[in-house]
């Protein structure tokens, strides 16, 4: 059968997130590879003018579905929205315009709705890919294991698929300034059913107005070496200046000095910023695990021989308590903040 | 109350990972298995709703024989009853995992499923919904709170940067998240007495698989650092190479 790629992108309070830029362009590319078209869904409220502009990361075409819409149908009154809604309107459009590829953002709902989505259409599944390429006409996705400790390359049989890109992996390429054309879906058209709102999210709990771990392009991370939580403001000046997220190590998380929010390892969060800042963080290996795949590490630790220097970019060997201030006073002259 | 709680072994989070000899999976000579974290806080949750509502609690795995091990730590825990849908192997993918967790938890209309968010090995975040899917019941996954009055759910589950308060109905799929509670530490007496408890064995339902690993390797190797040792004095050199060699400021 031929191929259909149909690319589902996150929207939140009417902006798209980079991710949606990523994956556009990724589905821009492999429908290319395959020879085939593709299609963008998104659903939100007053976002068409933002769909539009999906064009110009090639996108021909965004299917919009109206949110309020959507949650009108909903059998929990106050519903912001529902996973298992998002979920049936992906399988339904992918069923109804004939997608056979399915590409999802890997943000924290992008994963969410995936999985329910590879079962409705029955398509063979990647969860959070960090590479795709094809090989014979077949797509080859590589996704990280044993929290990026290895990569697994992963060949799906039968032709359908569905694979979520990990966030901020994959390259947004802007080709242009074409716009989109908008087809509005019609809600009433999807099939939706009270189980498809087996469950609703009421309410959304901003935790702070800090940046996420999960999104942040810069993280500055503490460890055991900053001696208590105290110290912590150490880390969070030189965050701020930056405009980076905050990060903790499985340690200080453990003695209650941080939440688990802010955890970076093989049982908290797997991130991959372009400059990652250890501070005091001796470079246990599930923590090594969570972070490796930053792009640009750099290390501040008095032991010479602590294990995160063997993959830091730049180390610093010494006291964190005279480096990082004086890091955050250079940061600050040379960024004129 | 009857709740299942799925649970899987999983190599140690501390592991080295050392690629096999077929190039597809790892070495497993030198690792140590414990009972998948997560699934601790599974296995917790539904202890503490058994002994607040009564009922039972089932610990259920699919994998080779080793995953009993699995099951024994949620017996210590103080699960009663425990099922291995046993595979004559390890290669299998997250599909076939859940479809033959699906198959018998269907058969045994439970009140509650209970998974731990991921497993820390392949990290798909993803049997939790894809039971759900199966047996049709709702599923709410990272969970790091929960409350059930009736057949009422509200759970708290974590997203980037904050919390969402999410309302379902029993039955359910829940997929815990570390910050739920404390899981406990199993005692002698718990410890003896998971001893004479019988793990039951099942037959898989599907034995496909959706996909095959055709490669399995290593990170590529980072090349050395620059290391600087004079601390505070290294600071303007460090920030100089960080804006124009490494080009991230």
């Amino acid at each position: 059968m031929s191929n259909r790629i149909l690319a589902f992108v996150e929207s939140k309070d009417g902006k798209f997130k980079n991710s949606a830029f990523e994956v556009v362009s990724e589905a821009k590319k492999i429908s290319g590879e395959l020879g085939c078209e593709f299609e963008v869904l998104t659903i939100g409220s007053g976002i068409d003018a933002e769909a539009e502009n999906l064009g110009s990361y090639g996108a021909s075409k965004v299917l919009v579905v109206d949110l309020n819409d959507l949650n009108s149908k909903s059998k929990f009154p106050g519903t912001q929205y529902s996973h298992s809604a998002f979920a049936k309107v992906v399988a339904e459009t992918a069923s109804q315009k004939g997608a056979n590829i399915i590409l999802i953002s890997g943000t924290g709902l992008g994963k969410e709705i995936a999985p329910r989505v590879a079962i409705k259409t029955d398509s063979a599944f990647c969860q959070d890919c960090v590479a795709l390429h094809i090989d014979g006409g077949n797509i080859i996705a590589t996704k990280p294991v044993y929290a990026g400790k290895s990569m697994i390359d992963m060949k799906f049989n039968g032709d359908k698929i569905l694979i979520t890109l990990r966030p901020n992996v994959f390259k947004p390429v802007k080709s242009g300034d074409a716009k989109a054309a908008i087809e509005k879906v019609d809600v009433g058209s999807l099939n939706l059913t009270d189980k498809d709102f087996s469950s609703a999210v009421k309410e959304v709990v901003v935790s702070s107005e800090k940046l996420d771990v999960a999104e942040a392009d810069i993280i500055v991370s503490g460890g055991r070496g900053l001696r208590g939580p105290e110290n912590f403001h150490l880390v969070e000046t030189l965050a701020g200046v930056l405009g980076a997220a905050t990060g903790a190590s499985r340690a200080v998380v453990d003695a209650g000095w941080r939440g688990h929010g802010e955890q970076v390892g093989q049982t908290g969060k797997t991130v991959s910023p372009s400059l990652y800042i250890a501070v005091g963080i001796s470079g246990a290996i599930q923590h090594l695990a969570g972070m490796s795949s930053s792009k640009t590490i750099v290390a501040i630790n008095k032991d010479k021989d602590a294990p995160i220097f063997q993959i830091a970019d730049y180390g610093m060997v010494g006291d964190a308590f005279e480096i990082v201030p004086a890091l955050t006073d250079e940061f600050k002259k040379v960024l004129g903040s | 109350m009857k709740i299942i709680v799925g649970v899987s072994l999983v190599p140690d989070s501390t592991t080295k990972v050392k690629i096999g000899a077929d190039k597809k999976s790892i070495d497993e000579a030198g690792v140590s298995y414990i009972l998948n974290p997560y699934d601790e806080f599974a296995v917790e949750e539904a202890l503490q709703l058994k002994e607040k509502n009564g009922g039972e609690v089932i610990a259920i795995s699919y994998g080779t024989d080793k995953a009993k091990e699995a099951i024994k730590k949620a017996f210590q825990m103080g699960a009663e009853k425990g099922v291995l849908i046993k595979s004559a192997t390890a290669d299998f993918d997250t599909y076939t995992a859940a479809k033959n967790l699906a198959d018998y938890i269907k058969g045994q209309s439970p009140d509650l499923v209970l998974f731990g968010k991921t497993s820390i090995d392949f990290d798909g975040l993803s049997v939790p919904a894809m039971v759900a899917e199966m047996i049709e019941y709702p599923c709410i996954n990272v969970v790091v709170k929960l409350d059930i009055n009736g057949n009422e759910i509200t759970a708290e589950r974590e997203i980037e940067g904050g919390k969402e308060i999410v309302v379902s109905n029993l039955p359910a799929v829940i997929g815990t998240q570390k910050g739920i509670n404390n899981p406990r530490y199993p005692n002698l007496k718990s410890i003896m007495a998971s001893k004479s408890k019988p793990v039951e064995e099942v037959t898989p339902t599907y034995n496909g698989n959706k996909y095959e690993v055709t490669e399995m390797k290593l990170p590529p190797a980072k090349s050395a650092g620059k290391i600087f040792t004079n601390g505070a004095a290294d600071v303007p050199e460090l920030v100089k190479l960080l804006r124009e060699e490494a080009k991230v400021i």
